[in-house]
């Protein structure tokens, strides 16, 4: 399983990579694994206000849908809108092109609250 | 249905450390721990309609009932006519509460001589029994060889030959007599997918024997272990009901669309005043397919089903098709909109997505 070390995450299974006050998030390699097989991405719309642990969007495998929370708070001003016809880009490249949502910080102290990558490797048992 | 099961551990098939080993995705399902995926569900779905795919159905349950008044009795709990079987026949039927109401879909095969071979659900199996149990006739023999029995459905264009190298195979819908590598099998040419495949009973001690042989040698042919996520996108694609989803005690076999196999003419069986009643009366809702008109989530169960401001239905089951690439789904909907080509939509977390209900089965050989 792959856990980048220079990216956040959260118990949830999101991952957030920050540069100048903009968090880029989408959801690890280990959940992308457990979900298999990703057919639809909903995305919240640009301009909404997410909450920590709050639903911010839904991943949808064939069997489930799994709604995906925002790690930390902030305002949605970019989506991948990529992944409306190909969301399987969250299964192959969970960490790249697979990313669901770019958004400003509201608050990025928060960030330090988040698991680092060993942290969150234990918690997987990876 | 998850809550009857809560005070109970899961239980296993004898195929269970076969799945630790070949890193299935565990799930629990009517009271049992099954495989859901090996790799992916598209992968496995794939297989299955291509190829050829194993799926370990253990967990299903068999009954046999046998005596020489076996047929009568059975005839007056089952809706279809088992007097029009011949000896090696299945036939897909139903059991019935006293209203009407779906208990179980399950497949008799009549093996000769006042015997039949009931395969019954998995999260069933104690219920059928004990309902049958308690109508029993002093001349049937009725006993539950569930836990003698492991089962594998080997589906998909290529299963033909990959059982052919073990003898001569039976025609569709038949049962025989097999043996692989000395094990004694019931072969069966049924399946739950749509595609030409075999359903195998054999002792519970081979499980592991027979289930390894066919995935080594399947390879050359693509063979792949699937789980029950490929076996209900399957079984979606080609419209057959689920027990507990699509099928439940507050639903009739008329409701769901399953009127072929109840015999209304038989004098009497369990449930047949109320089918009477209804069928006089008319359906006040049918189980239906629905395809989305275009992209969309994939549908799922319990989404509600609107014409304009009015609700009309609840889907059922739900997916996106791995082979049409498109949303689908089963459900109830109100009977002046149930005819194909109605056009609805459903709600989906609050948004409406454009669906056409269509002919079943949603999916076809070569389309």
């Amino acid at each position: 399983m792959l856990v980048p070390d220079d990216l956040k995450y959260a118990e949830t299974h999101e991952w957030i990579r920050t540069e100048g006050g903009i968090g880029t998030v989408g959801i690890t390699d280990h959940a992308q694994a457990e979900l298999t097989d990703i057919v639809y991405v909903e995305l919240p719309q640009v301009g909404t206000r997410l909450e920590p642990r709050r639903a911010a969007a839904v991943v949808e495998s064939v069997k489930a849908a799994s709604d995906i929370y925002s790690p930390v708070s902030g305002e949605v001003f970019e989506i991948n809108s990529e992944l409306e016809s190909n969301p399987a880009l969250v299964n192959t490249d969970p960490y790249n092109a697979g990313w669901l949502f770019k958004l400003k910080l509201s608050n990025p102290e928060e960030i330090s609250s988040l698991k680092t990558a060993t942290e969150y490797m234990t918690q997987i048992g990876a | 249905m998850v809550s009857d099961f809560a005070t109970l551990p899961p239980r296993r098939t004898p195929l269970y450390t076969e799945h630790l080993k070949l890193g299935a995705k565990m799930i629990n399902f009517g009271g049992w721990k099954m495989p859901v995926f090996y790799s992916s569900i598209l992968e496995e779905h794939q297989a299955v309609r291509q190829h050829v795919g194993i799926f370990d159905i253990s967990h299903m349950g068999q009954i046999r009932v046998s005596g020489p008044s076996a047929v009568r009795w059975l005839n007056t709990l089952l809706t279809n006519d088992l007097q029009r079987l011949k000896t090696c026949d299945g036939q897909y039927t139903l059991l019935l509460n006293e209203q009407g109401g779906v208990l179980d879909d399950l497949i008799v095969y009549f093996r000769g001589n006042n015997d039949y071979f009931l395969v019954v659900n998995a999260a069933k199996i104690e219920e059928d029994f004990d309902w049958m149990q308690s109508r029993l006739l002093a001349d049937v023999a009725l006993s539950n060889l569930s836990d003698h029995f492991a089962a594998l459905a080997v589906q998909g264009p290529a299963s033909a030959e990959l059982l052919r190298g073990f003898g001569d195979l039976p025609i569709r819908n038949k049962i025989q007599e097999f043996r692989i590598q000395g094990i004694p099998v019931l072969l069966a040419r049924t399946g739950y997918t749509g595609e030409d495949g075999f359903e195998l009973f054999y002792p519970a001690a081979a499980a592991a024997a027979v289930w390894n042989q066919l995935l080594v040698l399947g390879v050359p042919l693509g063979v792949k272990p699937c789980g029950l996520g490929a076996r209900d996108t399957l079984r979606m694609e080609v419209c057959y009901p689920l027990n507990g989803a699509d099928l439940s005690p507050l639903r009739t076999p008329l409701e769901a669309g399953l009127g072929f196999f109840v015999d209304l003419k038989k004098s009497e069986f369990v449930g047949r005043s109320t089918l009477l009643t209804q069928k006089e009366a008319g359906l006040k809702q049918r189980l239906v397919a629905l395809k989305a008109d275009g992209k969309s989530p994939p549908l799922r169960a319990h989404y509600a089903v609107f014409v304009g401001d009015a609700q009309v239905g609840e889907l059922t089951s739900g997916t996106q098709s791995p082979s049409l690439g498109i949303g689908i789904g089963l459900g109830y909907v109100d009977t002046p909109f149930s005819n194909p080509g109605q056009k609805v939509e459903i709600d989906v977390r609050g948004r409406r997505f454009p669906a056409t209900v269509e002919k079943k089965p949603l999916y076809k050989k070569g389309c």
